[in-house]
């Protein structure tokens, strides 16, 4: 049997290809996950807006990026998307990044709309009617509150953007799964590599379930009055 | 001080008031009340445009609050707000509660802002609890904390939107004592409320409000003594 037999030094041999994979891995979805914050507040907070101008283009974004599979959304970025505008292609890491950008702030944007809409309206009534203008209500009021419930749903973001990025393989990113598919290439086996692979996914979204576990803690603890001055930050 | 021209407010199709006429002098308490959907707290958010007014117009102090030359930020920080609901900022203390809209909006420094803040909590009787958060105070200390924030603004006018309708009984007293003192004190206040006893006692004039309009309005004396409309009759004789 298979199981048996397990040889692990065909891993260690390419031990640096999957070293590179974990480190390409990490900054893909840094990348793409800070960018998706940036851009998924812009958007969410044009999901809010009563302007129209604003909110059905928000709306359709959203629509479109939740709506269509990533791995399409990765494909057309770097063979249509990005030749079509700057005329060459600048390889996998760009339009890697961009892909994952531009598909984790559609998701973070509901994430951040419906922490917005999840406040009380009477708090922002409450901040208007001392005279502050609707951006100072947003950041003084609204937006620490609704900070803190969107933690969890965008923990949630983050794990599921570190294991889709594995989708950015298909155009030749050597991230985990590339590696792990070099090594089933070059030795025509399969447990070791993939379930290597698996391993490390698995490994680094513990490890960010752990991030976000202290996060989460961290500031949902500013209510508690024994820890009073870090409530006072939001002030 | 506040004077109102006609105004009308619709809610889509729903015509919510239809057409109301007022004027609030200075150091006036002015007791609003009449039956639920008969449009006091809607009236009363209209005067600083916490809803859009559909047609008409609300003068403060000689400013038109519907123009859309008027900067309607400015207005509100002269008009102070009560709300049913007390809507305190839950992540700040108290304390932070009430310096937070001087600090930001009449520039006030960290200590001036905390003096005001705690002389008004000294005012309310509640000083002590200037670091505690919202959730820790009872219904009634949370609606005196939210009086002592709106103070906090300096206001012309103070507007109460059923500030005892969300308390248990016991603590509706104390709110009540607090705008009392206020009224004392000489503050303008429009009061829109279920408490008879308080506008009979504390009020310069009652609104009855019925249907959208004003039905019946005048000293607490006459409408509660000597009521002149059916409606208002009718009204009466359920809650006294």
């Amino acid at each position: 049997m298979d199981f048996l037999e397990l040889r692990w030094d065909i891993i260690w041999n390419y031990r640096e290809l999957f070293l590179r994979g974990i480190w390409i891995t990490i900054l893909l979805t840094i990348s793409g996950y800070v960018g998706g914050i940036i851009l998924g507040v812009l958007i969410g907070l044009g999901e809010t807006s009563k302007k129209k101008w604003i909110y059905w283009p928000s709306k359709l974004y959203v629509d479109l990026f939740r709506g269509t599979p990533m791995l399409v959304q990765i494909l057309i970025i770097h063979l249509a998307f990005i030749p079509a505008i700057f005329g060459q292609s600048y390889g996998f890491m760009v339009s890697g990044i961009t892909a994952l950008i531009l598909n984790c702030a559609a998701y973070n944007a509901e994430i951040i709309r419906a922490g917005i809409q999840s406040i009380d309206k009477g708090q922002m009534e409450a901040a208007r009617s001392l005279g502050l203008t609707h951006s100072q209500a947003m950041r003084k009021i609204i937006l620490p509150q609704a900070f803190r419930r969107m933690i969890p749903p965008l923990g949630n973001e983050f794990i599921a953007l570190l294991k889709d990025s594995s989708l950015v393989t298909v155009i030749a990113a050597n991230d985990i799964l590339y590696a792990a598919k070099v090594v089933a290439g070059a030795y025509n086996r399969f447990w070791e590599p993939y379930l290597v692979a698996a391993l490390l996914y698995l490994i680094l979204t513990y490890l960010v379930t752990k991030v976000v576990a202290y996060v989460e803690r961290r500031f949902s603890n500013s209510y508690n009055p024994r820890k009073k001055k870090e409530g006072r930050v939001a002030s | 001080m506040i004077k109102v021209e006609n105004l009308h407010k619709h809610f889509d199709k729903l015509e919510v008031l239809k057409g109301i006429d007022y004027e609030i002098k200075e150091k006036e308490v002015v007791c609003v009340i009449g039956p639920s959907g008969s449009g006091k707290s809607t009236f009363l958010r209209c005067i600083n445009l916490l809803e859009e007014i559909t047609n008409g117009a609300i003068y403060i102090d000689g400013v038109k609050v519907n123009d859309p030359k008027t900067n309607i930020n400015d207005i509100r920080t002269e008009v102070g707000m009560v709300f049913q609901q007390f809507n305190l900022f839950p992540h700040m203390t108290v304390l932070d509660n009430i310096t937070m809209a001087p600090m930001l909006i009449r520039k006030l420094s960290k200590p001036e802002a905390e003096k005001l803040a705690l002389e008004l909590l000294d005012k309310v009787g509640l000083r002590a609890k200037a670091d505690n958060y919202p959730q820790q105070l009872s219904g009634g200390q949370q609606q005196r904390v939210a009086i002592a924030r709106a103070l906090a603004m300096k206001p012309k006018v103070m507007l109460f939107d059923e500030p005892t309708s969300a308390l248990d009984p016991e603590m509706v007293n104390e709110v009540l004592d607090v705008m009392k003192q206020l009224a004392l004190e000489g503050m303008t206040m429009v009061v829109v409320t279920h408490e008879m006893g308080f506008a009979r006692e504390v009020a310069d004039r009652v609104v009855f409000m019925d249907g959208g309009f004003i039905v019946e309005q005048g000293d607490p004396e006459q409408l509660f003594g000597n009521p002149q409309n059916e409606r208002t009759k009718a009204f009466l004789g359920k809650v006294l």
